[in-house]
C-alpha cells in the first residue's frame, strides 16, 4: 500500500496504484441527475483487511460501493479488482446490500435467500439443487440461524436478517466483501456474530470493506479507514488517519458534541497506554 | 339447467376451445402477475394495456392503407405488442430523465396512449367498412366472437409464456428480491427486466380478446394478490395465483356463454375479485381471520401468565394471596381479576372454595413457576445482555416473554444458572408501576 502519512493528504490523481490491491479506484466521478456524489475518488484498499468507510449522511458512501460494482452509472474514472474490471472478478466479490434495500416481505425463506449466493456459480436456467441447499445451510450455521433456515424472512428480527444477508455472502465464498451498514440497527450480540464472522473471513486472507456509521466502535472493529466526503479526505490504517483532525476535515461541523467527546476520550485512553 | 352443465363441463366444441384457451391464458397471467406484483410494477402492466389500443389502430389503419382489409388479428396483436412495449419504455425514459416519480410517469403515458387510441378508433369507424373492424371488442373482450384459430393461438402464446417463466424461476426470483444484489452478481437485470415487461405484455395482448384491455391488468394482478394470503413462498404463490387464474377465466367464459350479452372479461375479473376477497378473510398465511384467531391466543396465553404470576409472586413476598393483592400489581379493575381467576379455576390452577384467598394447586403451582422462571431468565437475559437498567427490566419483559420459545428458555437456562432453579426476581418486587 502505499503510504499515506500523517496528515493524510488526499491522494494526488494518477498516482501510481498497486495491481495486486483487491479493489482499486482510480478518479472515480458518480453523478445523480447531473449533481455530483462522489468526486474524483481516488483509492487502493490493500489486501486482508478488515477496512470502513465512513462520512456523514449524503457523503456517498453507499454510492462508493455501487458504483464499484457498476450497479450505478460512473462519468468517469475507472475501478479494478486485483488489476482487472469487475465484469472479469464478479466471482471473487460478494456485496451485501443495505438491509432496508429490500422487501422483507418477500414471499421467501431464510435458506432460499441465502441459495441466491449460489446463483452465479449455478448459471441459467438452473434450478437450486441439494448441493446448493447443502451449502446454504452451512452458511446459515455459521452465522447461528440454522435453527430458522425454514422461517419467513419478515418473520426474523433486524439482527438476524442482516445475518442471513451475511451468510448469503458467506456462501458466495468470495476474497472481497462489500458491505453496506451490516452493523445498522442490530442488537450487541448479533454486532458480535457478525464481527467475529467477519475477522474470520480477515483471518483467511480475505479482504472486507464496510460502509459504517457509528464513529465510537471504529477502533475497536477495524483497522483500516476510508473518510469520505464526497472525495476521500483520507485513507489509511485506523492508527494513522483516524484522528480528531481528519474527523473534523470530514464531518465538518456536523460531528456532534457526543462523537467528539468520545473520540476525546478515546484518544486520552489510547494516550495512556501509549504513555 | 342442462345447457349449464353442458358448458360448463365442456361438452360443447366450440365452448371447450374457447375455455381451454382462456384457462391457459388464466394461468400464465397468474405466474406473470406474481411476479409483475412483486416486482412493484403491477401498474406498468396498466400502462401496457392501455396503450395497446393505439397500437391496433395504427396496425389497422397500416393494413389498410396496404391494401388489405385490416382485419388480420395477427397484426392487430403485434401493434398491440409494440404499442405497449413502446410506452413501458415510454415511461422508465420519462422517470429517468425527469423528476417526475413513477406514479405520475405511468398516468401520463397510460391516459395519452388511451386518448390517442380513442381518436383512432374515431377515424376508423368513419372509414368505409371501418365499424365493422370490431376493434371496439378489445376495449372490453369478447369470448363469443372468438374462433377456433383464436383460442388455439391464445392457448399456445399463454403456453410459451408459462414455460419461459418456469426455466427463468430463479432469475426471476433474484430480481424480484433484490436487484441489486442481482447486479452485483452480474446478473443483467435491465435485460431481466424487459424480459418480465415482454411476458406481462404477451399476457395483456393474448387477454385482449378475452378479458379487454381494461380489464386485463385485474386478470393479472387480483388472482396473484389473493394467493398471497395463502403461502410464503413463492413457487407456491406462483401454482396457486395460476390456478385462481384459470378458475375465474373457466367461470367467466362459461357463464358469459350461458348468459346473453354477459361479457366474459367481466365475469373472469368478478370472479377473481370474489376469490381475492375471500382470501382476504380466510387466507391461511396472513387472512384476517387467522390474524385475529393468533391475536386472540396471545392475549389469552398473556393474561394467564399474568394472573399466574401475580399470584406466585404475592405468595412469595407475603405468603398469602388475597383478591386485593392482586387487584394492586397490575393496572386491573375488579371485574378482569374476577374474570381472569375464574379462567384460571375452570383451567384448573387455582381452588375454588377459599372466599377472597387465593390458593393455587398442584397444577397451578407448577404452570405458574413455569411462567415466573421465564421471565426472571429474560429479564436476568436483558440486564446482562442488553444493557438495560434493573428498575426497567419488568415492563419489556412482559411483552417479550410471551413469545419465548422453549429452544430461547434452554438457552437462557444454559447461560444463567442451574437447570430448575428459580432464580430470584433481580427487582423489587411490588405495585405496578404507574
Amino acid at each position: 500500500m502505499m503510504a499515506t502519512n500523517a496528515s493524510s493528504v488526499p491522494v494526488v490523481p494518477g498516482s501510481e496504484h498497486d495491481a495486486t490491491a483487491p479493489l482499486s479506484i482510480h478518479d472515480m466521478t458518480v453523478a445523480y441527475h447531473r449533481k455530483p456524489v462522489l468526486w474524483d475518488v481516488d483509492l487502493d484498499v490493500p489486501e486482508g483487511q478488515l477496512a470502513c468507510i465512513i462520512g456523514p449522511n449524503g457523503a456517498g458512501k453507499s454510492t462508493l460501493l455501487k458504483a464499484c460494482l457498476d450497479l450505478v452509472p460512473r462519468i468517469s474514472g475507472e475501478v479494478q479488482f486485483w488489476g482487472e474490471s469487475i465484469s472479469r472478478q464478479r466471482g471473487r466479490v460478494a456485496y451485501v446490500p443495505q438491509r432496508e434495500s429490500v422487501d422483507w416481505d418477500f414471499p421467501v425463506n431464510a435458506l432460499d435467500v441465502v441459495a441466491m449466493g449460489t446463483y452465479r456459480r449455478l448459471g441459467w436456467c438452473r434450478p437450486v439443487g441439494r448441493r446448493q441447499r447443502s451449502a446454504a445451510m452451512e452458511a446459515l450455521e455459521r452465522v447461528d440461524l440454522a435453527d430458522l433456515a425454514g422461517r419467513q424472512i419478515s418473520q426474523l428480527s433486524g439482527g438476524q436478517q442482516q445475518r442471513v444477508f451475511l451468510a448469503r455472502a458467506l456462501v458466495q465464498d468470495a476474497d472481497l466483501y462489500l458491505m453496506d451498514e451490516p452493523f445498522a440497527s442490530v442488537d450487541a450480540s448479533t454486532e458480535q456474530a457478525i464481527l467475529s464472522a467477519l475477522r474470520e473471513l480477515r483471518s483467511q486472507g480475505r479482504t472486507v470493506i464496510c460502509v459504517h456509521h457509528d464513529l465510537q466502535t471504529v477502533q475497536e472493529s477495524f483497522d483500516w479507514v476510508v473518510m469520505l466526503n464526497m472525495r476521500v479526505v483520507a485513507a489509511g490504517s485506523i492508527e494513522d488517519t483516524f484522528t480528531i483532525e481528519n474527523l473534523r476535515r470530514t464531518y465538518g461541523g456536523r460531528l456532534t458534541l457526543l462523537d467528539q467527546a468520545a473520540m476525546a476520550l478515546g484518544r486520552a485512553h489510547r494516550g495512556e497506554e501509549e504513555g | 339447467m342442462d345447457t349449464f352443465w353442458r358448458v360448463l363441463l365442456l361438452q360443447d366444441y366450440n365452448t371447450r376451445l374457447v375455455v381451454i384457451g382462456t384457462v391457459l391464458l388464466g394461468i400464465a397471467a397468474g405466474s406473470v402477475g406474481s411476479l409483475l406484483l412483486l416486482r412493484k410494477r403491477a401498474l406498468v402492466g396498466d400502462v401496457i394495456s392501455h396503450a395497446t389500443l393505439p397500437g391496433v389502430g395504427v396496425a389497422f389503419l397500416l393494413m389498410v392503407m396496404m391494401g388489405g382489409t385490416g382485419r388480420w388479428s395477427i397484426g392487430l396483436l403485434l401493434g398491440a405488442a409494440i404499442a405497449g412495449v413502446l410506452a413501458a419504455a415510454l415511461v422508465l425514459l420519462i422517470k429517468r430523465t425527469t423528476m417526475l416519480r413513477d406514479d405520475a410517469a405511468m398516468a401520463i403515458v397510460m391516459s395519452a396512449a388511451f386518448g390517442l387510441g380513442i381518436a383512432l378508433l374515431g377515424v376508423i369507424q368513419d372509414l368505409p367498412n371501418g365499424n365493422q373492424a370490431g376493434l371496439e371488442s378489445i376495449i372490453y373482450g369478447k369470448t363469443a366472437s372468438m374462433v377456433q384459430a383464436d383460442a388455439i393461438g391464445i392457448g399456445i402464446a399463454a403456453i410459451i409464456v408459462i414455460l419461459i417463466s418456469a426455466a427463468l424461476y430463479k432469475e426471476f426470483r433474484l430480481l424480484c428480491f433484490d436487484d441489486h444484489f442481482a447486479g452485483s452478481q452480474g446478473w443483467p437485470v435491465t435485460t431481466l427486466d424487459l424480459a418480465l415487461l415482454l411476458l406481462g405484455t404477451a399476457v395483456t395482448v393474448i387477454g385482449l380478446q378475452a378479458v379487454g384491455l381494461i380489464l386485463v391488468l385485474a386478470f393479472l394482478i387480483i388472482p396473484a394478490a389473493a394467493a398471497r394470503y395463502w403461502t410464503d413462498r413463492l413457487v407456491i404463490m406462483m401454482v396457486i395465483s395460476s390456478l385462481l387464474g384459470a378458475a375465474s377465466a373457466w367461470f367467466g367464459v362459461t357463464i358469459s356463454a350461458l348468459v346473453p350479452r354477459m361479457p366474459a372479461g367481466a365475469v373472469i375479473v368478478l370472479s377473481a375479485s370474489a376469490i381475492f376477497m375471500l382470501s382476504l378473510v380466510l387466507g391461511s398465511r396472513r387472512g384476517l381471520l387467522v390474524r385475529l384467531i393468533r391475536a386472540r391466543g396471545i392475549r389469552h396465553r398473556t393474561n394467564r401468565q399474568h394472573i399466574l404470576r401475580a399470584i406466585w409472586e404475592c405468595e412469595e413476598t407475603s405468603g398469602k394471596v388475597c383478591r386485593g393483592d392482586l387487584l394492586k400489581r397490575r393496572r386491573w379493575t375488579q371485574r378482569e381479576v374476577d374474570r381472569l381467576l375464574r379462567k384460571a379455576r375452570s383451567r384448573g390452577e387455582i381452588e375454588s372454595a377459599h372466599g377472597e384467598e387465593v390458593v393455587l394447586t398442584e397444577t397451578g403451582q407448577e404452570a405458574a413457576q413455569v411462567v415466573v422462571r421465564n421471565h426472571r431468565l429474560w429479564e436476568l437475559f436483558l440486564i446482562r445482555h442488553a444493557d438495560i437498567a434493573p428498575t426497567h427490566v419488568d415492563r419489556d419483559a412482559d411483552e417479550i416473554e410471551h413469545v419465548l420459545g422453549v429452544e430461547l428458555v434452554q438457552e437462557l437456562e444454559a447461560a444463567l444458572g442451574p437447570e430448575g432453579s428459580l432464580p430470584s426476581s433481580p427487582h423489587v418486587l411490588g405495585e405496578a408501576s404507574p
